[in-house]
């Protein structure tokens, strides 16, 4: 089996529809701290674009494109990331939530209480940790789905 | 025989299940919801944050976020490794 990818039709598509789901996932690890999702759905969401791109164009379009230790190591900062946001407020307990409402540029702005659409610059270490946990997750599935498709590709042409 | 075995289990696991249904809470009133409540009330407050399952996952409950996040990356870590001669070969 040639690894030239799937048909005219699908291709075509992929390049119209890959930037508008990786700016969606974006948006999702954004406003994880706002609206449903988070750092978890919204790497999933850009992980899926990487994936779709992969199964389109197969893996030969992918070679020099992505580097794989690039991936590996963003996702061990994403990683390293989270775990200094959660020794951050160590001083009075793991994960406690220094920044929030301390009024700071850094995500310190309060939220009136009641229903209300929510402050994008609030929230303290919760939307650092979203994108922490987004950078890793979409890394993370994106190697790992690059490589074990290239990888069983590489086992059919044997 | 493994029929009719078979049958007496199905009969079984209906009944109990059957019981659970009997003893079920009307729905949307749980046990205890104190917190609930406290989630709901001082998530705006404390945290700044206006979705409470965010400061839920987060904040209140960071350290089991962490434990997921390890989760991820053993299991990374695992396939970059099985998949290492492929890679080696590659060089």
């Amino acid at each position: 089996m040639k690894d030239q990818g799937m048909s005219v039709i699908v291709r075509t598509i992929t390049r119209f529809v890959y930037g508008l789901i990786i700016v969606f996932g974006f948006y999702v690890i954004m406003h994880g701290h706002l609206t449903p999702g988070g750092g978890f759905q919204g790497g999933a969401v850009v992980a899926s674009a990487f994936a779709l791109l992969l199964i389109a164009f197969g893996s030969a379009g992918l070679k020099g494109r992505i580097n794989l230790h690039w991936l590996q190591s963003l996702e061990e900062v994403g990683a390293l990331a989270f775990v200094a946001l959660g020794f951050l407020g160590i001083g009075t307990a793991f994960f406690y939530n220094l920044l929030a409402n301390s009024g700071g540029f850094l995500f310190g702005a309060s939220v009136p209480a009641g229903p209300n659409a929510g402050i994008l610059t609030a929230g303290g270490t919760v939307p650092l940790m979203n994108w922490a946990v987004g950078l890793k997750v979409m890394t993370g599935i994106a190697a790992v789905v690059i490589i074990m498709l290239v990888g069983s590709r590489k086992e059919e042409a044997e | 025989m493994r029929k009719a075995f078979l049958f007496v289990t199905l009969l079984f696991v209906s009944a109990f299940l059957l019981l659970a249904v009997c003893e079920l809470r009307p729905f949307g009133e749980p046990q205890t919801a104190v917190m609930d409540d406290y989630f709901i009330d001082h998530a705006q407050g404390e945290i700044a944050v206006n979705n409470v399952v965010t400061a839920v996952v987060f904040d209140y409950r960071g350290f089991d976020t962490l434990g997921e996040a390890t989760v991820l990356f053993a299991a990374v870590v695992g396939v970059l490794a099985l998949f290492r001669k492929l890679r080696e070969d590659e060089r």
